[in-house]
């Protein structure tokens, strides 16, 4: 698929230029509310956390273990999504507040920060949706694109799917050691084994917290405390799997080959942005929990600026795509969850190439 | 400096549990934890704990410092963010306390300039409770461990400001040498500390103190060192105000061949002048690496034409993998010419072309 199909080149400069001017807009807005937005949403953070943890100390009552979970669960939750990715996409930068930044944030979960950078901020959203260079299409795991060639081992695609969901930020740490890239010859095995030496390290001390720390220090309640952190983390990726997935392969979605992004120009990329990303619709606390990766139409066009803004700006990205003749993909979360799983299922056989959108 | 006198085993425990709170903790701190419950120390780490006018246009801060707060020597200065709609802004001040000043708090005095985004902020919107962030004292505008006997200042406007923090020092230790103080203003209402140095003076007959009114006197120049300070260049000399003022001081003490004699500081960050093609250098610190260029040219690019290699991901500006500590001077985005130019501004210099000489830690 290209997307040279929708626009000509100097409409695809017109686009980039309005989504520019709405991107200076917003900057230049930007002010004390958003700061205390920022603010107030870590402070609910790790209000939570350690309300969470609190309660799981007295988890011998069932019903405080439940709440203490399930608190504990949106704690790692926002850090992860509304916080964390948030944060290290250098969306809070402009505050200049050094606890509050790209550059020193480190986030609750398996992956180093630094190599999240780099799988995430710049392979993943400057080459969205193209196959062979975005690794978020299949994680290099899974046949996301028709694009992708089957291999027989694609069979066993739904259970690799499940496996990823529940272990997501597992997988989504050894990301950045690209084990394939290592096993073609273009990555060395030294530059691999030192991230996973690093990844090896950060699983260590969140291993150490959750698992060993928090349970010991309950004493007798060890297992009821290690449970409800077992739990917390399997909620979290969960959550976490169905946004990100639901985010670039809901029917509709389009994949590009490497070719269709050779000197691309900016007004191309925002194109391709578009046409591979998909929003969810819900309500606001919806939008919060998903980090407002439910915006991520307007999320992949302007990765930088602050989250609390998408919600504005969905709007005005909608009308300049109808203006330009655009599919906006957004829907239910059941549909857009729904059609990404039977993508996996569909892929994990070969062909599938009815799953690329038809141009009109 | 407390804890010299706590017993090694308390020491030791007291560490212990630290590092055990930070295990539970990581990869946070455990005070991130009780900022987040207890009070909102977003806003920084010192607080305003008075707040007075000495003159029309000049506020002084008395700021509560965090405990363990490093003690400065009389003369430095601190590094001060302030957050104005959201946004962090730093900017350096001199103590003006003594450093023997033991309630826990420091003081500083910021003169309000036309068209300055924080001085005006901390003269006219600041309230006292409100919190801001200080970094550890720094600078090498100090008196010396040995006091020579004779001492010359030189001040005007907000320049008294690090020698009112070496006076005060002299004054607590009880060790105040012969001292010449020239200060100058425009006129009585507006010299910042001018009564508490006439006091100072009058404690003391071994200072002598002249306070110029410009407006009245005119400027004071080289010309009249002569008559206010006999023998001036058998003194150690510090002085502080405009640039024009210690330009002349620098040359003149240059040309008596005693330049190491006399101490100067600089309030005014350089003024970069903006320009598209025109020349600039680029100061690669950490390489120790200098680049001549072009103010249109990404600074990650004559990097790279050079032959340095700086980190860095999509090159448009979208990724923030090449973002880089700005140390002076001034840089443009090129997308949507907003400028940075406070030192420790974090740059994406893939999209950021330099303006003038621009010093970057890469
Ligand atoms: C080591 C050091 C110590 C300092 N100590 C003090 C102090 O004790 N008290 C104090 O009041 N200030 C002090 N300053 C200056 C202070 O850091 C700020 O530069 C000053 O308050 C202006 O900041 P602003 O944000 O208000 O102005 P900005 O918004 O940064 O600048 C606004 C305009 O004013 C110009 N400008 C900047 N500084 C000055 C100046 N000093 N005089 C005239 N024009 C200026 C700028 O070029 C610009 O055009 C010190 C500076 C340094 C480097
Ligand atoms: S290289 Fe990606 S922002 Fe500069």
């Amino acid at each position: 698929m290209s997307h040279t199909h929708y626009l000509t080149d100097a409409q695809a400069d017109a686009f980039g230029r309005e989504l520019d001017a709405i991107r200076d807009e917003i900057k230049a807005s930007l002010g004390e509310s958003d700061a205390a937005y920022i603010r107030r949403m870590i402070r609910i953070q790790r209000g939570l956390d350690i309300g969470g943890r609190a309660l799981l100390f007295a988890g011998v009552l069932p019903p405080a273990w439940l709440a203490g979970t399930a608190m504990l669960s949106i704690a790692k939750i926002l850090e992860n999504m509304e916080v964390g990715h948030n944060v290290m996409h250098a969306q809070w930068d402009w505050m200049k507040d050094p606890k509050i930044h790209s550059t020193t944030w480190e986030w609750d979960t398996a992956c180093p920060s630094d190599q999240w950078k780099h799988s995430h901020n710049y392979m993943h959203h400057t080459y969205t949706n193209v196959v062979g260079m975005d690794r978020d299409v299949g994680y290099g795991i899974l046949r996301m694109s028709p694009q992708q060639p089957w291999r027989p081992w694609n069979l066993g695609q739904p259970v690799y799917n499940a496996l990823l969901a529940g272990l997501f930020q597992y997988g989504v740490a050894l990301h950045d050691v690209e084990f394939e890239r290592v096993l073609e010859g273009k990555k060395t095995w030294r530059d691999a084994w030192a991230r996973l030496k690093a990844i090896g390290r950060k699983t260590g001390r969140q291993t150490l917290k959750d698992y060993v720390l928090f349970p010991l220090l309950a004493g007798p309640f060890f297992l009821y405390v290690f449970s409800g952190n077992l739990v917390a983390n399997f909620v979290r990726n969960l959550w976490a799997y169905t946004i990100i997935f639901c985010g670039h392969f809901p029917s509709g979605s389009h994949t590009f080959s490497a070719a269709s992004v050779e000197n691309e120009s900016r007004g191309r990329w925002y194109l391709r942005q578009l046409l591979g990303s998909c929003n969810i619709k819900g309500g606001k606390v919806f939008h919060i929990l998903s980090g407002n990766l439910s915006h991520q139409i307007e999320h992949h066009l302007f990765p930088d600026l602050p989250s609390n803004r998408y919600a504005e700006i969905a709007p005005r990205v909608q009308a300049l795509c109808e203006q330009y003749g655009l599919p906006y993909n957004t829907g239910s979360l059941a549909r857009q969850f729904g059609t990404t799983t039977w993508r996996v299922l569909r892929l994990s056989l070969p062909g599938g190439q009815s799953l690329e959108p038809q141009l009109a | 400096m407390a804890d010299d006198r706590l017993p090694a085993a308390t020491l030791n425990s007291a560490r212990w549990l630290q590092r055990a709170a930070g295990a539970l903790t990581w990869p946070l701190n455990p005070s991130d934890y009780l900022g987040a419950l207890f009070a909102d120390t977003a806003g920084g780490n010192a607080v305003v704990e008075r707040i007075g006018h000495p003159t029309p246009d000049a506020v002084t801060l008395t700021l509560r410092v965090p405990r363990g707060f490093p003690r400065h020597r009389a003369g430095q200065f601190v590094r001060l963010g302030v957050d104005i709609d959201g946004v962090r802004h730093s900017r350096c001040y001199s103590i003006a306390s003594a450093p023997e000043r033991d309630d826990g708090c420091i003081e500083i005095t910021a003169k309000a300039i036309a068209g300055g985004r924080v001085s005006a902020h901390l003269n006219e919107l600041l309230r006292v409770g409100a919190r801001l962030q200080i970094d550890a004292p720094a600078g090498d505008f100090v008196l010396p461990e040995w006091l020579p006997e004779r001492l010359l200042f030189i001040t005007a406007g907000s320049g008294i400001t690090p020698v009112m923090g070496m006076l005060r020092s002299l004054d607590a230790r009880g060790t105040v040498p012969e001292v010449t103080l020239v200060h100058a203003a425009p006129d009585a209402a507006s010299m910042i500390y001018g009564d508490e140095l006439a006091a100072f003076a009058a404690r003391h007959p071994q200072v002598t103190l002249h306070r110029v009114y410009t407006r009245a006197q005119g400027r004071f120049d080289v010309s009249q060192l002569d008559a206010v300070c006999e023998g001036w260049a058998g003194c150690e000399t510090w002085a502080c105000g405009p640039d024009a003022l210690l330009q002349q001081l620098e040359d003149h003490w240059q040309q008596a061949g005693i330049g190491a004699r006399l101490h100067t500081e600089r309030f005014r960050p350089r003024v970069p002048q903006a320009g598209d093609a025109t020349a600039a250098r680029v100061q690669f610190l950490r390489s120790a690496r200098v680049v001549d260029g072009r103010g249109d040219q990404p600074v990650l690019d004559l990097a790279e034409l050079n032959g340095l290699s700086p980190a860095h991901g999509c090159r448009m500006g979208i990724c923030h993998g090449c973002t880089a500590t700005l140390k002076s001077g001034c840089v443009r985005d090129l997308r949507n010419g907003k400028t940075f130019d406070e030192e420790g501004d974090l740059v994406q210099i893939c999209v950021c072309a330099p303006i003038g000489d621009v010093e970057i830690d890469l």
